[in-house]
């Protein structure tokens, strides 16, 4: 898809997106090192901006997304706030869930975020049946399911792809592969070079994008979309990506080289190349990305003064909504 | 009243939850056209059609999760693992999802999901289609654990379950399902977490619940005959949460308890319940507390073998009389 095929507030809103979603995550991060996090490091999406801000960007607000461990940007580029969700991140009473989920279990269920999950690929089904319900009820709604190229090995993928190709159902699978499940390398231990080949296995559509092009994945997610919306079934979209940081802050990396990551950050970065694009074609002005940059890290600063002054859950409530 | 079968008043209960609320569907292996392994969903696919009972791919987790995300989304399923000792496949989806969405996401969500299987020893099927796990389940937080004895429990359960907004376990016995009994007529519920006193007494409390109840009337009726001894059987019917209040009041009259379970003996819902007597009861108990359980063993599959692993009826009454004496 080139830049011309979309409007430069469409073009504006997608880097907006990305950029928000990094300030986010640069946030947190600062928010780990100066120890308010006190739980489980949080696993960052920096570096992987243009699949979250790419696909959400297709989608409706009644669309569902059901997404990972690695979820905070789904999440905000489908819709939900940063002071909320740095609530929860804090472990604070005003967190989307009330400091009982944290990093890993954020949800906004009014901007049809499912929630993310803690266990890889246990979001696969669960898409699946958003999907059914969406056909069961007779409604044009969408499922989006994130997962990562570690989950592509689960039993649960093969299952949710065949029982969603099966079934028709109205989901569309993005795998984001960031080539590390942790610390291994995904082509060591996958039986294919890429994970979209497995979609001919259930006879849906498989395609390749480039992950860190966020034009790119708007137009493969539209199609795919639009592919389920119009009920023609389910399709899988593997998005090559990178995440700059470590599986979570405390992982330092030892399984790749610094030249590596240096190599994606300097050339490949989704945000410098899209904000280089939209100036190049007079989108946007440099100050105009200037301004954009420095309203997200406003906004990520007051949403981290927020989350600290928020109370904290009372532990006399910690047995309500067991049920 | 009318006398039908515990699969009968199951069929009866989905039936009518079927026909009330369109928002509620059945989803499992071979539930549809076939009727279902166990004869559960006999006449359904063809009263309800294929969108309202359907047939799954052999995918345990995919089912219990599709389940999990059609209950977030508006829908009210009604998900079939054909063999509780099937759960072990989906155990991430039933204890990691469907058991804590609800709670991980602080309220934002509510679960109607009932999950219906079958467990049981007592036709030689061994060790991976004969198990009782509910010890398992009623152990996991998030979870309510049913396990009726009766038709009439069956069909008044089932059709609460159904209506919760919360997970449901609803565990049948492989060895209930022929067994007659009478049912209401009419529209009728039992309320999840109440137990029953089925058989009165004053000389023994006998705690138990699913197959385990009828063995256990059947030892007091022999130990009435037998000795005079006079025995109140208490069906717990929910395990999780569990009605421990009519125990307690039996427990005070009487002094003596027996548990009754199908379950291996180590770590089961009879540990569970002896627990709660003693911190409840201790003052009044006249001597320890009987469990009547499995051998910690595989269930093995010549009829023999099996006869000497499962409670008999010579078992309960053993421990009755020893609990008296």
């Amino acid at each position: 898809m080139t830049h011309e095929q979309l409007s430069p507030e469409r073009l504006r809103s997608l880097l907006t997106t990305m950029v928000r979603i990094r300030a986010l995550e640069e946030r947190i991060q600062t928010l780990y090192m100066e120890n308010h996090l006190i739980s489980m490091s949080p696993h960052l999406s920096i570096g992987q901006e243009a699949v979250a801000a790419g696909v959400c960007a297709v989608l409706r607000r009644d669309d569902y997304i059901v997404t990972t461990h690695r979820g905070h940007g789904h999440s905000l580029a489908k819709g939900a706030e940063m002071r909320p969700m740095l609530a929860e991140l804090c472990g604070r009473e005003t967190g989307y869930c009330r400091g009982r989920g944290g990093s890993m279990h954020i949800a906004d269920v009014k901007t049809g975020n499912l929630g993310a999950n803690g266990i890889v690929g246990a979001g696969l089904p669960i898409a699946c049946g958003a999907g059914l319900s969406i056909k069961y009820r007779g409604r044009d709604q969408v499922a989006v399911c994130f997962f990562g190229d570690g989950a592509s090995n689960q039993g649960t993928f093969h299952e949710s792809l065949n029982m969603a190709a099966a079934f028709k159902l109205p989901v569309v699978f993005v795998c984001e592969n960031n080539l590390y499940a942790l610390s291994t390398l995904h082509e060591k231990v996958s039986a294919t070079a890429d994970v979209a080949d497995r979609a001919k296995g259930y006879d849906i559509p498989g395609v390749v994008v480039d992950g860190m092009d966020v034009l790119a994945v708007y137009e493969t997610a539209a199609e795919a979309v639009a592919y389920a919306r119009e009920e023609h079934g389910p399709s899988l979209i593997e998005c090559k990506t990178y995440r700059y940081l470590g599986h979570g802050l405390s992982d330092h990396r030892p399984y790749r080289t610094r030249e590596e990551e240096e190599e994606w950050r300097r050339d490949r970065d989704c945000l410098d190349r899209f904000q280089r694009l939209l100036i190049a074609q007079n989108c946007l002005m440099p100050e105009e990305f200037e301004e954009i940059q420095k309203a997200a890290v406003r906004e990520a600063e007051d949403a981290a003064e927020y989350a600290l002054a928020s109370p904290w859950p009372q532990p006399e409530a910690v047995t309500e909504n067991i049920y | 009243m009318s006398e039908l079968s515990y699969r009968e008043a199951i069929i009866s209960a989905l039936d009518e939850e079927l026909e009330r609320d369109p928002n509620v569907f059945l989803l499992g292996e071979d539930v549809g056209r076939f009727g279902g392994a166990m004869a559960c969903s006999r006449g359904l696919f063809q009263k309800h059609g294929p969108k309202r009972v359907m047939d799954a791919p052999i995918s345990e987790a995919a089912i219990v999760g599709c389940a999990l995300g059609a209950a977030l989304t508006g829908l009210r399923p009604i998900a079939e693992i054909m063999f509780i000792d099937f759960t072990t496949v989906c155990m991430d989806q039933i204890v990691n999802q469907v058991a804590k969405v609800t709670y991980m996401l602080g309220g934002q969500v509510r679960v109607p999901l009932v999950l219906r299987t079958q467990g049981g020893a007592g036709k030689s099927y061994a060790a991976q289609h004969s198990q009782s796990l509910e010890a398992w389940f009623a152990h996991v937080p998030g979870l309510k654990v049913v396990m009726p004895s009766t038709p009439a429990d069956a069909k008044g359960l089932l059709k609460s379950a159904i209506r919760e907004d919360c997970p449901v376990m609803f565990i049948e016995h492989k060895l209930l399902y022929n067994t007659k009994g009478e049912v209401p007529e009419g529209e009728y519920l039992i309320p999840i977490g109440v137990s029953e006193v089925k058989r009165q007494g004053r000389d023994v409390t006998v705690a138990t619940y699913s197959y385990m109840v009828l063995k256990a009337l059947t030892a007091a009726e022999e130990l009435l005959k037998e000795r005079g001894l006079s025995v109140e059987v208490i069906d717990l019917r929910t395990l999780s949460p569990l009605d421990m209040a009519p125990v307690y009041e039996s427990v005070r009259k009487t002094g003596r308890l027996v548990c009754v379970e199908e379950d291996c003996r180590s770590y089961g819902i009879g540990a569970e319940i002896t627990s709660r007597v003693q911190e409840h009861c201790f003052g009044y108990l006249d001597g320890p507390i009987q469990r009547v359980a499995a051998l910690d063993c595989p269930i093995p599959c010549s009829h023999v073998l099996e006869k000497a692993v499962i409670p008999q009826v010579e078992d309960i009454k053993k421990a009755i009389f020893s609990a008296t004496s």
